[in-house]
């Protein structure tokens, strides 16, 4: 199969329980969304990682570019007060 | 050693376990070669799922037939004579659509079993199948999916599909014979008489044949024996690459 174009990229998120966001968590190959997710299902699900799996084409994803990284990130660098660190907390909050 | 189990309950189980044992180390001989790492991971966890199902039975089995022997003793210590599985799940691998079609043949019997044996009046039985019933279910969606793909794909696959269905279809005859075993055991409510799966097997079958544009031979050689320890050739070579460890180090654990 080595010398046949491989089937195209697909992103895998999972959600790992009721409630929390989905996270990103790796990619695979599939030809099709369908086959994506049974496969994201079969390569990423087996010790019992999530309850639900979303898959992307990994070519629609529009990324930051590495070299935009200063101008991207670094300004955000030296405004701690954007951190709502002074609120205080209850404890019954699990996820935040 | 050949070790032999006494009583149609236990006779039954043991079909079942059987079929489930020999199909997974099928599977699992696909680990690395699978045509990609997906499908790798695809066919050992079908073959991780069938081997559990194994597990559960040999359990009851020990209890059934009063030896309480170990899982270990019904894989590993036992001659090609005293397995009972059916001779369609042992047989070899070849390519990918020979294992998808035996996949599909295979699955959708135990789906049926499975469904059916939830009601057995043996509650570790009925244990068992309810797990393996989801289990099952997933098998033959998986099975079905890569039917349809590969019979309505290109040429070669079509052909390559075509060429499986014929080598394992006539195998299929023995999944529903009945016995004097299986006639007592279905009296009792532990499980179903195989010939009553027929309806149900053969309505999915011929529907996902039909959707995949491939047509069931028709066949007039029908093997049979595997219920009474009769098998095929390759049956031995996988049994003894199974069991060579087990038996040239005894009591081996890691």
């Amino acid at each position: 199969m080595s010398e046949e174009t491989p089937a195209p990229l697909w992103e895998v998120f999972i959600r790992s329980k009721r409630g929390l966001s989905h996270n990103h968590v790796g990619s695979l190959h599939a030809p099709d969304a369908e086959m994506a997710l049974r496969n994201a299902r079969d390569v990423y699900t087996r010790r019992m990682e999530g309850v639900s799996i979303w898959v992307v084409p990994s070519a629609v994803i529009t990324a930051s570019s590495p070299d935009e990284k200063d101008s991207f990130f670094d300004p955000a660098a030296d405004k701690p007060y954007r951190h709502p660190t002074f609120y205080s907390i209850p404890k019954e909050v699990q996820q935040l | 050693m050949t070790l032999v189990v006494a009583g149609a309950a236990a006779v039954y189980t043991l079909r079942i376990a059987d079929d489930c044992l020999v199909l997974s180390h099928r599977l699992a001989q696909w680990s690395s070669w699978a045509p990609a790492l997906e499908d790798d991971l695809a066919l050992t966890n079908i073959a991780l799922d069938l081997l559990g199902q194994a597990r559960g039975m040999y359990a009851r089995i020990a209890e059934l037939d009063g030896t309480g022997r170990s899982e270990d003793d019904y894989a590993f210590l036992r001659g090609e004579r005293a397995f009972v599985n059916c001779q369609l799940v042992e047989q070899e691998n070849r390519d990918f659509a020979t294992t998808m079609v035996r996949q599909l043949l295979c699955s959708t019997y135990q789906l049926a079993q499975w469904q059916a044996l939830t009601a057995s009046t043996d509650e570790q039985v009925a244990a068992v199948a309810t797990k393996a019933v989801k289990e099952t279910a997933y098998h033959r969606d998986l099975a079905t999916d890569w039917t349809l793909r590969l019979g309505d794909g290109t040429d070669e696959s079509h052909h390559r599909m075509e060429h499986a269905l014929a080598a394992l279809w006539p195998f299929t005859a023995e999944l529903f014979e009945s016995d004097a075993v299986t006639r007592e055991v279905a009296a009792l409510g532990v499980g179903p008489d195989p010939g009553d799966l027929r309806p149900e097997w053969d309505a999915y079958i011929t529907r996902v044949l039909g959707d995949a544009t491939l047509t069931a031979p028709e066949v007039s050689w029908r093997p049979t024996g595997g219920r009474q320890g009769l098998h095929t050739e390759a049956f031995g070579y996988m049994l003894a690459e199974m069991q060579h460890v087990h038996r040239s180090f005894p009591g081996v654990t890691w």
